[in-house]
């Protein structure tokens, strides 16, 4: 504990919800020590400007992401499933509200 | 030959305009390059707090005041954007900040000019501002995703610094023939170091090469710094000041305005850190940083403990 | 340059204080506690330990010069005499401000600013809290503003109190050394005279001393969460109320008045 090397903490990313009823939107990065810093930090950085009413920070270690080479396996297999889109089905002349 | 078709497949995706992502392959010179110019940026950004914030306790009413102080607490907000977009790219800030003290790194040389009057304050946001502007709006279009984001919010949020700066200078030149007269000494002290912050000549920029084709730069230095002079003139025609050029005037043929000869020695002279202020702003970085040590290594023990308590709880 | 002469009482030995005299003089000490916290606080720009931090400060100096801005306008409304917040803030001299003691203290390292914004806060968070039911009106407006903003100043600085309290021995010290060097000064923050006097009866001003209790109770927690001892309650410090300072209240407005004064015709 003693030989904790000085550095500026961990990296979190941030995300604001800019107002009530949308989706959190990840705004950027930060540093911080602890959770309250981090909270404190993106408020003061990213929410200056009145951008927020709810922000989430989350350390970025705790955040698994695919990977480059998981393009193909991953999000390939979407592309030939059109009749997941409502555009997929032919609906009668003159049908409404459907 | 696995690294050549991965370097096709690279400029295939630049050229069709897909932005790199921190964890795509990349030409390992692609990322020196946006290491160096992004940590560049981000030291610009850091350092240039200190000229501007030379008169922040003596801006001469309270809206200056915090107009200003909102202002350069937003070039500490880009430096931090930038940062965080650089260390994307497999170094720590920690590192980039190691670059900067030990003048391994650069930043904009133009922050190694002092700030002598409230006129300067004008100065600073008109031109130095707005030359970075001209250039932060061209690398939106980067190919570096984060360091592309990064700029998007940095414009948006610079769009009133810009203002701030003519707002003071324009009123100045106004005011008594004594605001008058520091309004027009702090445009002739600036605005030959402005046009420089684009860069040496395209003719002479040895960083152009790869940094056009990988999209990293969308425009060259000389074709920014027209585009700056250009709608920087009739700026200063209309507040009644005089651009220190006797050779700027309007090329009807090339649509854009001739101007004189840069001073390419003093700039590679302040480059190499002989300029005026140099040693200050490095010393007052490398302080404040001494200073925080003990701070910084305060917050990091106490969460180490927290994690501790909680482990054994 | 204020009329009245910066003496206690105002001078008016035997003539009676008016509601609204008093109230430009409350308004005065709340508008010039802002201001000089906010100066104090915008020291720190491109000085702060980590960039966040940096940040994080001169967020703190602009709400405070915001608050300035409200109290020294409105001490200017009820003067009546076309005063502006810039003629309160820059063509004052220095018996004419009436700060607390608190405030002006220098920033020294990061942890005197901490410890001293925090004993701060902590009376402006209780103080404003109090205000809101002022039935002053803007006084009230102000209050319920300003409690939002301190509200985070204090939670900003007791996460620090608790951080470098439970630091590193060395953060540990130092943090106690800070506290221990302020406290002298904490006692200014709950002076009383007769502007409150008067102002408590209208119900525009709270008492004080309802203050310090919650204040004592506030700063007992939080220092108790740092693992720091509150110093004994020895000889206080006082003369806010009468314009009288320390040293370096001088130094700070030479500073900031420097341009107003340097050229008196100029507008800016």
């Amino acid at each position: 504990m003693d030989n904790i090397k000085d550095n500026q903490g961990d990296v979190w990313e941030v995300f604001v919800q800019s107002k009530p009823g949308l989706p959190h939107k990840h705004a950027g990065s930060l540093h911080a020590t602890d959770k309250e810093m981090a909270l404190q930090n993106a408020r003061d950085l990213y929410t200056r400007r009145n951008e927020g009413t709810c922000i989430w920070v989350v350390p970025l270690n705790a955040i698994v992401s695919s990977l480059p080479d998981d393009v193909g396996a991953f999000f390939d297999p979407a592309n030939d499933k059109a009749y997941r889109h409502p555009t997929h089905y032919v609906m009668p002349e003159g049908a409404k509200h459907i | 030959m696995e690294d050549a078709k991965k370097l096709k497949e690279f400029q295939a995706k630049i050229d069709a305009e897909i932005k790199i992502e921190p964890k795509d392959w990349m030409p390992e010179d692609y990322r020196k390059h946006l290491q160096r110019q992004i940590s560049q940026h981000a030291h610009s950004e850091v350092i240039g707090m200190q000229p501007e914030g030379n008169w922040i306790s003596r801006a001469p009413s309270l809206r200056a005041k915090v107009v200003l102080l909102a202002k350069i607490q937003d070039e500490a907000g880009h430096g931090q954007y930038l940062y965080s977009a650089a260390e994307t790219l497999g170094k720590s800030r920690d590192e980039y900040i190691e670059e900067l003290q030990t003048e391994k790194a650069k930043y904009s040389s133009i922050f190694n000019y002092p700030t002598l009057t409230w006129a300067d304050m004008g100065a600073v946001g008109w031109l130095v501002d707005g030359a970075a502007i001209v250039n932060q709006v061209s690398l939106q279009r980067t190919s570096y995703g984060p360091y592309a984001r990064a700029m998007v919010r940095i414009c948006k949020e610079e769009s009133f610094h810009q203002r701030q700066g003519y707002e003071i200078i324009a009123h100045m030149a106004q005011g008594t023939p004594e605001q008058k007269a520091m309004a027009q000494d702090a445009l002739n002290r600036f605005w030959w170091p402005s046009i420089m912050m684009f860069g040496p000549h395209d003719s002479d920029s040895p960083n152009t090469g790869n940094a056009t084709k990988w999209k990293i730069k969308r425009e060259t230095n000389d074709e920014l710094r027209q585009k700056f002079i250009d709608k920087t003139v009739g700026q200063a025609e209309i507040i009644g000041l005089t651009i220190p050029d006797p050779d700027l005037k309007w090329n009807e043929a090339r649509g854009h305005y001739d101007f004189g000869k840069m001073d390419w020695d003093e700039f590679w002279n302040v480059v190499k850190g002989n300029g005026p202020c140099n040693k200050q702003r490095l010393d007052h970085h490398k302080k404040a940083h001494a200073e925080g040590k003990w701070v910084r290594e305060a917050a990091l023990t106490y969460a180490h403990k927290e994690k501790q308590k909680q482990l054994v709880a | 340059m204020l009329e009245t002469p910066p003496l206690a009482n105002g001078g008016r030995e035997g003539l009676k204080m008016t509601t609204k005299d008093a109230l430009i003089k409350y308004c005065l000490r709340l508008g010039d506690t802002s201001l000089i916290l906010g100066q104090r606080m915008a020291e720190w720009c491109s000085n702060g330990p980590t960039l966040e931090e940096d940040i994080a400060l001169t967020n703190l100096s602009l709400d405070f010069f915001g608050q300035a801005r409200t109290m020294l306008s409105y001490a200017g409304e009820l003067e009546g005499k076309g005063k502006s917040e810039d003629d309160f803030a820059f063509k004052r001299n220095e018996r004419e401000f009436y700060n607390t003691l608190l405030s002006e203290r220098p920033n020294g390292h990061f942890g005197d600013t901490i410890a001293r914004n925090f004993l701060h806060d902590a009376f402006l968070y209780h103080l404003y809290s109090a205000l809101r039911n002022s039935k002053d009106e803007i006084i009230a407006a102000h209050s319920a503003k300003s409690i939002k903003e301190v509200t985070y100043h204090l939670r900003h600085s007791s996460e620090w109190m608790v951080r470098l309290g439970g630091g590193t021995e060395e953060s540990h010290q130092k943090i106690q050394d800070s506290i221990n060097d302020l406290w002298m000064f904490t006692g200014d923050l709950f002076a009383m005279n007769e502007v409150d006097e008067i102002l408590i009866k209208e119900g525009i001003a709270v008492n004080l001393k309802d203050i310090k209790k919650n204040w004592d109770n506030t700063v007992n927690e939080v220092l108790h969460r740092a693992t720091l001892q509150r110093p004994e309650d020895a000889y206080m410090q006082s003369g806010s109320l009468e314009g009288r300072h320390a040293e370096c209240l001088g130094h700070l407005l030479a500073e900031m008045q420097f341009l107003p004064r340097a050229y008196p015709e100029a507008t800016w």
